[in-house]
């Protein structure tokens, strides 16, 4: 029953719409926020589809276990996590193969992007955690992962963006949903690029592709990369032009520089000042005792 | 995993003569190293096969089983692929979990199988709904000189190629007897390359992979088709580099797949 219902399917109709309404280059809409979470060093909050992922940046600091220390460059560690209530069953909590070969891919396409070298003996740490989920979730993380490592402030070469292409009923569309993924004919390929230096970081793919049809979506992924890299630009500047970061660097303002001017100026004097007056006063103590 | 600080010195030696365009062993930056098949070899698995490339050396065993179906498809059996680096392979892989690395290493491999839909899984439907059979895929490491991938993917085909389907009597399998031999739509193939510099090689030693700043893997079937692909390592890649890959790849797996 289930399966005649599925080969009915038209996942690309006559006016070239798809089963969701959207053209077959058109990625689902995506919302992307930097700097959300109050105790990471750099976060970012994305919203692709159904999808909804939150990521935090900690460090660089001291690389842990210390055998597992590099003294040329820094470790980036990448963990994507599924929440239980991201799927439509229960996902068990407990990382599985999937969840350890996505960290390890997406990890490894960051790699690239920063200036490791920089940070010897140090780790990077990217956490990001699947809310939601509807295909597509580790493009999702890596567009996301790369938004926050850039407002954690780490130098980087470029941004490293992602976008999932593929096929569905013979046509080749971008940011496959659920029921797209699901086609008979179905692939799925996952990619990242640093699209200033067209550097492919991820590449993945399942399915039966054709030399033709992988040149095809490849060229769409391309373009597709271009758009979704604009808004996570918008996202780093909306947050350095936003209200509450004004005030917070005015804030800092005030606050930083007074303690080194402090320190250089007024304060190492008085301290020799106060060094010698409490050595008199000790002095004084004990002529007195 | 403890790291040899030897190889990184020696490694070295591999990126000078890959800018002249050699190899240390003298091959191609095309060449498939000595491959050897040998299919059959162990009793109690339904399909098992050793394969040697070079100095690398994987074996792999099939067993069916008898399990449930997944509920959204209540007529297919299925796969399920895992290959163990263990401490018999190289003095750096330690006992344990499986490591990151083999975990990569067993769905790549099982990636290149399942969607090239080499493997019926409708055949291997028993009692709709109730009963399927699962087709355990597991590989070892048994010595290790890089390229696992690739000699794990041939190990793998090898082995279900000869793989024989148990008998199933009163919902049971019925031990040492046998319906057949498991029919095998495609032969899918995984060819890896590790990137060099500007250079893509194909069948890496383990010395090369030290080098590599990146690693490309694609699967093909013989009609034209590639089934996966993976990136891997930090490094990158350019277009370019996939598409020589995915043309090496075709006339590779076309080789290999005449010595199955």
């Amino acid at each position: 029953m289930a399966t005649e219902k599925e080969e009915k399917k038209v996942y690309v109709n006559k006016k070239g719409l798809r089963l969701d309404g959207r053209k077959i280059d058109e990625t689902r809409p995506i919302k992307i926020t930097a700097g959300v979470l109050k105790n990471a060093k750099g976060s970012c909050y994305l919203e692709w589809g159904q999808n909804k992922v939150l990521v935090s940046v900690q460090g660089p600091r001291e690389a842990l276990p210390k055998h597992t220390a590099n003294p040329l460059k820094a470790l980036l560690k990448f963990t994507y996590r599924m929440a239980a209530f991201s799927v439509p069953d229960r996902k068990n909590p407990k990382p599985g193969r999937r969840d350890i070969e996505i960290s390890k891919v997406c990890g490894e396409a960051l790699e690239k992007s920063v200036f490791l070298e920089k940070y010897p003996n140090s780790q990077i740490e990217v956490w990001a955690q699947i809310l939601d989920s509807n295909a597509g979730s580790r493009a999702a993380a890596l567009t996301a992962a790369s938004v926050a490592l850039a407002d954690a402030g780490i130098p980087m070469k470029d941004l490293v963006t992602s976008v999932a292409v593929g096929r569905a009923d013979g046509k080749i569309i971008v940011d496959l949903n659920k029921d797209e993924e699901d086609a008979p004919d179905a692939v799925d390929m996952p990619i990242a690029l640093m699209s200033n230096s067209k550097e492919i970081v991820l590449l993945q793919m399942d399915g039966l592709f054709s030399k033709k049809e992988f040149d095809e979506a490849f060229e769409v992924a391309v373009k597709s990369i271009e758009g979704i890299k604009k808004l996570q630009i918008k996202a780093l500047k909306e947050k350095y032009e936003s209200k509450e970061f004004e005030q917070a660097s005015k804030l800092s303002e005030k606050a930083l520089p007074k303690q080194p001017s402090n320190l250089l100026e007024k304060d190492l004097p008085k301290q020799k000042v106060d060094q010698k007056t409490g050595q008199k006063k000790e002095e004084k103590k004990a002529e007195v005792q | 995993m403890q790291k040899d600080m030897l190889l990184d010195f020696k490694a070295e030696k591999v990126v000078t003569a890959l800018k002249e365009g050699k190899r240390l062993d003298a091959r191609k930056v095309d060449e498939y190293r000595e491959l050897k098949i040998e299919k059959d070899i162990y009793q109690n698995a339904e399909g098992s096969a050793k394969v040697t490339l070079g100095n690398t050396e994987v074996i792999a065993g099939v067993k069916f089983l008898l399990g449930t179906p997944y509920p959204d498809m209540p007529n297919e059996g299925t796969i399920s692929t895992g290959m163990e680096l263990i401490p018999l392979a190289s003095p750096y892989f330690e006992s344990g979990p499986p490591s990151t690395a083999s975990i990569e290493i067993s769905r790549v491999i099982d990636r290149g199988i399942r969607e090239s839909k080499a493997v019926d899984f409708e055949k291997l439907c028993v009692k709709q709904g109730e009963f399927v059979f699962i087709g355990f895929i597991d590989m070892y490491a048994i010595n290790h000189d890089g390229n696992l991938f690739d000699a794990g993917s041939i190990a793998a085909l090898a082995a279900l190629t000869e793989a024989k389907v148990p008998k199933v009597e009163d919902e049971k399998i019925v031990k040492g007897e046998y319906s057949g031999k498991l029919k095998l739509k495609r032969k899918p193939l995984l060819s890896t390359f590790s990137k060099i510099g500007n250079t893509m090689i194909l069948d890496s030693t383990l010395l090369e992979e030290t080098a590599a700043q990146a690693r490309f893997s694609v699967a093909t079937t013989e009609d034209n088709f590639v089934s996966a692909f993976q990136k891997g390592l930090s490094g990158s890649i350019k277009k370019d580099d996939v598409d020589n890959a995915i043309d090496v790849a075709f006339k590779t797996a076309k080789e290999i797949r005449k010595k199955l």
